[in-house]
């Protein structure tokens, strides 16, 4: 029998994010994603002889805007080295890295445990460097097609120190980070695109030992949930090869989504020797003060001081504000909605109800909603305003969704306003009770719970369109008479 | 300092040049010639002196980020042994798999 309470896990996540830029790290091509082939690969990106590369200089602005986020030191100056290894996508035969000066260093992130309580998980380093071109293993009988667009892309790859103790903390990092870089607008995080992607160190010990065990580092896991199942089965499997009396080999292991396995790459003797060293044709980057602080003054709001100020501005709840914060569309989008609602908390709960519902069932993104932010205000307004009732502002919204109408058109067209002449009412309670004398004899003589029956009875007539406070008042007066 | 055989050898895969082992005598002589040099350079007294990773004091010019090239593909292929769909053919190399 294996006691699992008796080992921990200690995990290390490196997270290679693909900046949005124009242009490269080193040349003029393009970085649009899903271009034709090879058409926005430059004579630089194709290590043509003679060739240089050039710096892009919002590259830099987009790392110290990191750094910032992170809590962390920014050297300068900053420089870069030559990664060496061999590999058909990457023509030059080595990488443009950094080794010895990264750009950020020793930062921290404090992300949010299950329990609500928070940790503080060190960063390491996050250093620039650039992206290799795809290869194609299928289609091409004993070869491989190379497209080499995305060679070059800037990439920025951000370390954490391995202060991770589960799967669940590993996610919890990843989001934090994904949430920073949208908000930074430094890259679209994009897992399933990939322009985020993690690899996980991983490492089990006995509970109470100082001393690391021997780690593997899983790569290729390219969605949240990946990155839990595929540390769990991490730690799993080292306690139980351990536990058998083996030893763990310290090797690179790919993850395997559709067995939720992970297996070793092929350990090539030597294969690690990257045999770095300052790159030649680079200078090292002096970062002054005056270009830092140009770059301190286009810091955006970041999620967590979002998430503060939605629960002081607002007065949501912790939770409300932490859910909303975390997506930077989805809490600009919040705010939007509350400028026309003026309810915020009632705008919360549609946005995190119907609307993300909604959203989710045909697969879209914020910016994609069939709704904006300004007809869903309306729509609440229209409930706070008493126009329409809760149950009739649902079917609003999914007409409003089919057919992109704005919220006072449909409520006019279909003449669902709701109904407050009293009059009205009281003729509609009226008939529902003629028609209805078996429910009344026992009502009277003492089955209360028919009070609900003939409310009931009311909505249907009015067609959900009766405000159910007065439907509740008048029934009542009539009732006791 | 000397090189063994095997350090020559590894040295040699991670450059990919495939090395005659009847040359090893001369070219272990003429790297240990070259590796003399560094223990020499080791020698000296830098107490003090800041590590530099460029001889040039300068600080590396930047452009702005805009794209600047355009699409060549036809002529940055026309020197590939091999193309096919607008990508260049290999040898099949997959990393990783066995």
């Amino acid at each position: 029998m294996i006691n699992k309470n008796q080992w921990e896990a200690v995990i290390g996540l490196e997270i290679h994010v693909q900046l949005s830029t124009n242009s490269k790290l080193f040349s003029g091509a393009s970085t649009n994603f899903g271009a034709s082939p090879n058409t926005q690969a430059c004579n630089i990106d194709l290590a043509m002889p003679g060739v240089l590369p050039v710096l892009n200089e919002e590259v830099l602005r987009m790392a110290i805007k990191l750094g910032i986020a992170l809590n962390a030191e920014i050297n300068s100056p900053t420089s870069f080295a030559r990664k060496n290894y061999f590999y058909p996508d990457s023509p030059k035969g080595y990488q443009i890295s950094q080794m010895d000066k990264p750009i950020v260093e020793n930062g921290h992130l404090d992300i949010e445990l299950e329990d609500g309580s928070t940790k503080r998980i060190g960063v390491t380093r996050a250093h620039l460097e650039e992206d290799a071109g795809k290869s194609l293993h299928e289609d091409f009988e004993g070869q491989s097609g190379i497209d080499l667009n995305r060679a070059g892309t800037p990439l920025i790859e951000i370390v954490s120190e391995p202060e991770i103790s589960s799967p669940e903390e590993a996610v919890s990092y990843l989001k934090s980070i994904h949430s920073i870089i949208r908000y930074l607008n430094i890259s679209d995080g994009n897992m399933a695109e990939g322009s985020m992607r993690c690899d996980a160190n991983v490492s089990v010990r006995k509970v109470g030992e100082t001393e690391l065990g021997t780690r593997t580092e899983t790569k290729n896991v390219n969605s949240f949930r990946f990155v839990e199942k595929a540390i769990h089965y991490e730690i799993n499997r080292q306690i139980n090869e351990i536990e058998s009396g083996n030893t763990i080999a310290q090797e690179t292991r790919l993850y395997d989504s559709q067995k939720n396995t992970t297996r070793p790459m092929r350990s090539k003797e030597f294969a690690n020797d990257y045999r770095y060293f300052p790159e030649p044709d680079l200078l090292p980057v002096i970062l002054d003060e005056e270009f830092i602080n140009s770059v301190k003054e286009t810091m955006p709001e970041l999620p967590n001081e979002k998430k503060i100020r939605l629960m002081e501005v607002y007065k949501l709840s912790e939770y409300d504000s932490s859910l909303l914060a975390a997506d930077k569309d989805l809490a600009n989008f919040f705010e939007e909605v509350t400028k026309e609602s003026n309810s915020p908390k009632l705008s919360a709960n549609w946005i995190m109800g119907e609307f993300l519902a909604e959203l989710n069932k045909e697969n879209l993104s914020i910016v994609e909603s069939k709704v904006s932010a300004k007809q869903l205000g309306v729509l609440i307004r229209r409930i706070e305003d008493s126009t329409i009732s809760g149950k009739i502002a649902k079917e609003v919204f999914e007409k409003m969704w089919a057919s992109s109408k704005d919220t006072d058109d449909i409520i006019s067209e279909q003449g669902l306003q709701q109904v407050t002449d009293l009059s009205e009412i009281e003729k509609m309670v009226e008939e529902v009770i003629n028609k209805n004398p078996d429910q009344l004899e026992k009502y009277l003589s003492g089955k209360d719970r028919l009070f609900g029956f003939f409310v009931g009875q009311v909505m249907k007539a009015s067609q959900g369109k009766a405000n159910p406070k007065q439907v509740n008042d008048i029934l009542k007066s009539k009732l006791e008479k | 300092m000397s090189l063994s055989d095997k350090e020559l050898k590894e040295i040699a895969y991670l450059a990919r040049i495939n090395i005659d082992e009847n040359s090893f005598p001369s070219l272990k002589g003429e790297l240990d010639e070259i590796l003399g040099l560094f223990e020499k350079l080791n020698s000296a007294n830098t107490d003090g002196v800041e590590a530099m990773s460029h001889p040039l004091n300068l600080s590396q010019p930047t452009r702005k980020d805009e794209v600047t090239e355009i699409n060549q593909r036809e002529k940055m292929q026309e020197s590939a042994p091999l193309v096919q769909s607008g990508l260049f053919l290999v040898p099949k190399v997959i990393e990783g798999e066995n």
